[in-house]
């Protein structure tokens, strides 16, 4: 595991920017924890200060410090990406292993709703949710429902690996050897497709916190909560980029992308670590 | 020919499944809503003028008829499918007493327009220059672009949208940042309106040409690196092939097919991103109807918005789909 990491880091370039660019972010995160100020008050700072010595990322418009106000934002919203990559995740490793290894009618129903969730636009649904709930789409509720639909891409590529390792010898063997099937996908299969988990799961969390700044920058999700979203849609609300106070626009913009940037990196990197011919021909073989 | 069109029924089959499971999902889903219908149009009406209780109770009584409320769920499921199939899902609460489906019939060809154009435009150019940049990987010109779509694909159609509003509309106001044409244009077949409409999408489908190009980019770039290490491009090159025809018919030819297949996958996600765009640019299309419909508490609109949504997302995907054996002989013979 350590040697992987250690390998991929000297190798890859794009995989030691995108860990440092992953890391410096979630540093930045778990700062909220020392936090001096609680990031639901508001007018507890003189509103409008550009950054400065005392107030690092100035104070915005509501009177609150962005500095920790981001931090708050930024834990809560890596939280919501890992909550919905990890649900998802789980769905599809079960959908996944189950329609490469079983095969047959399994097979064909599991990937019939597949293409189905792969077809219908979520955003439109979302937007119904928050409507049926309103305040009360909270951010586990709403991880909840983007996890029903975050897996159906990943359940392909899981299914397309366990295909392959269903016609193994050490399978064939495993089963004579009276090794129960729910076994075999889950002792001899998983440890195949975990390297895909780890990089469909990067993906997976680009996705939904994209989607997740979208519907908080609508006004479609729960405001009170301090996230990326929610900040970018009170500086809108407070016209933050006409009355010039642009550090409420631009020091969330430059984190959000330095976030994106770094988890859109390791995953390109790991897949291509996980592909052996391109990984062979970034050692120069 | 018969494997054709026994392909094309099955994409087909497909599509009836999605429309079927989206729109009775969307059905279910505001069916569970707190929000009467009925009693927010009484609201908005009885704000306007004075009216007598009776008069009040009688409209309440045809309203919930008109909504077809005082049946059971199951019942008002299966009519919701009978009026969704000659397209009228009932009065809108925002515009009322317009049909719903009118609204939304006046706002989609908007959304079509601006979707359709970006979507192949950022195909096309995605795949080329990617296609480019896997075939010759010494080029500086394309790893810089290279560089340039890693940092800007992972950015959320929001966040490019807004900034392009930032630079043209506050530091560099030369380009229309809101609305569909021109308010002193009067719309009709001229060539006065058509050109307006083009002047004023240019940014929004500029900022889904921008965030959508990457992903075909990058996806051409890594297909066609690992296709050029095949045997027969090899044996081809040394058969003497022009290098323009190896690029063109026997590299980014065979890439293409799961790029498209790619295409069709994504295009939920793309609809998904138009939403926000057409927010941010004022665009008179689905996304900014769907969204005032959700502020405005219509029911109806915002369920036909996500019926139609769903349907035209699906039937977008099976035209893509019956592409697919143009790109790709093994497909057509079966």
């Amino acid at each position: 595991m350590f040697s992987v990491l250690r390998d991929l880091i000297r190798y890859n370039i794009e995989f030691a920017i995108g860990l440092a660019m992953t890391c410096f972010i979630i540093a930045f995160a778990a700062l909220s924890f020392f936090s001096p100020v609680d990031p639901t008050l508001v007018y507890t700072a003189i509103p409008d200060r550009p950054p400065s010595w005392q107030h690092w990322f100035g104070t915005n418009s509501r009177g609150q410090e962005l500095f920790w106000l981001l931090t708050f934002a930024f834990r809560n919203t890596l939280t919501f990406g890992i909550t919905v990559a990890v649900l998802s995740r789980i769905i599809s490793i079960v959908v996944g292993l189950a329609a490469g290894y079983i095969g047959g009618w399994v097979d064909r129903v599991l990937m019939f709703f597949n293409d189905i969730f792969v077809a219908i636009p979520i955003f439109p649904i979302l937007i119904l949710f928050y409507f049926v709930l309103r305040s009360d789409l909270n951010s586990f509720t709403l991880a909840l429902i983007m996890a029903c639909f975050g897996w159906p891409f990943d359940a392909r590529l899981i299914r397309s690996v366990a295909l392959g390792l269903r016609h193994r010898e050490f399978t064939r063997q495993a089963l004579f050897a009276g090794m129960s099937p729910l076994k075999v996908m889950f002792q001899e299969h998983l440890p195949y497709v975990m390297p895909i988990i780890f990089a469909t799961a990067m993906a997976n969390m680009i996705w939904s916190i994209g989607l997740e700044v979208t519907l908080a920058v609508l006004g479609f999700t729960n405001l009170s909560i301090p996230t990326v979203g929610t900040t970018l849609y009170w500086a809108n609300n407070h016209s933050a980029m006409i009355v010039g106070v642009w550090w409420w626009i631009l020091i969330p913009v430059a984190l959000i992308i330095v976030m994106f940037v770094g988890l859109f990196l390791l995953a390109v990197s790991l897949n291509e670590y996980i592909d052996p011919r391109s990984r062979l021909r970034r050692m120069g073989a | 020919m018969k494997e054709y069109l026994l392909f094309a029924l099955q994409r087909f089959a497909l599509l009836a499944a999605v429309v079927f499971f989206g729109v009775s999902g969307a059905f279910f889903i505001s069916h569970l809503s707190p929000i009467n219908p009925v009693e927010s149009i009484l609201g908005e009406i009885s704000s306007r003028a004075t009216i007598s209780p009776v008069a009040v109770e009688e409209m309440r009584r045809s309203l919930n008829e008109m909504f077809g409320l005082n049946m059971p769920l199951w019942q008002q499921f299966l009519n919701f499918w009978g009026r969704l199939l000659v397209g009228d899902l009932g009065p809108s609460l925002l515009a009322f007493p317009t049909p719903a489906m009118y609204i939304v019939m006046l706002a989609l060809p908007w959304t079509v327009g601006l979707l359709s154009v970006s979507i192949i435009i950022t195909w096309i150019v995605g795949n080329i220059v990617g296609g480019l940049a896997g075939f010759f990987q010494n080029s500086r010109l394309l790893k810089l672009f290279g560089v340039l779509a890693i940092g800007i694909q992972p950015i959320p159609y929001y966040i490019v949208a807004f900034l392009l509003v930032v630079i043209f509309g506050f530091l560099w106001p030369v380009l229309p940042i809101s609305g569909g044409f021109a308010m002193n244009v009067r719309p009709g077949w001229s060539i006065e309106f058509v050109l307006s409409i083009l002047h004023y999408s240019i940014l929004p489908a500029a900022s889904l040409v921008i965030v959508g190009v990457g992903t075909w980019f990058l996806g051409m770039r890594a297909l066609v690196s690992n296709i050029v290490t095949e045997d027969y491009v090899t044996y081809a090159e040394l058969a003497g092939v022009r290098r323009g025809r190896l690029v063109g018919s026997y590299v980014i030819r065979n890439a293409l097919v799961p790029q498209l297949t790619a295409l069709s996958m994504a295009l939920g996600g793309i609809f998904s991103g138009t939403i926000i765009t057409e927010q941010v640019f004022a665009y008179p299309g689905l996304g900014s109807l769907l969204v005032r419909a959700v502020n405005g508490g219509d029911t109806t609109l915002v369920l036909a918005v996500s019926s139609i949504a769903i349907v035209a997302v699906a039937v977008a995907i099976f035209i893509v789909d019956l592409l697919h054996p143009f790109l790709d002989p093994r497909v057509r013979v079966g």
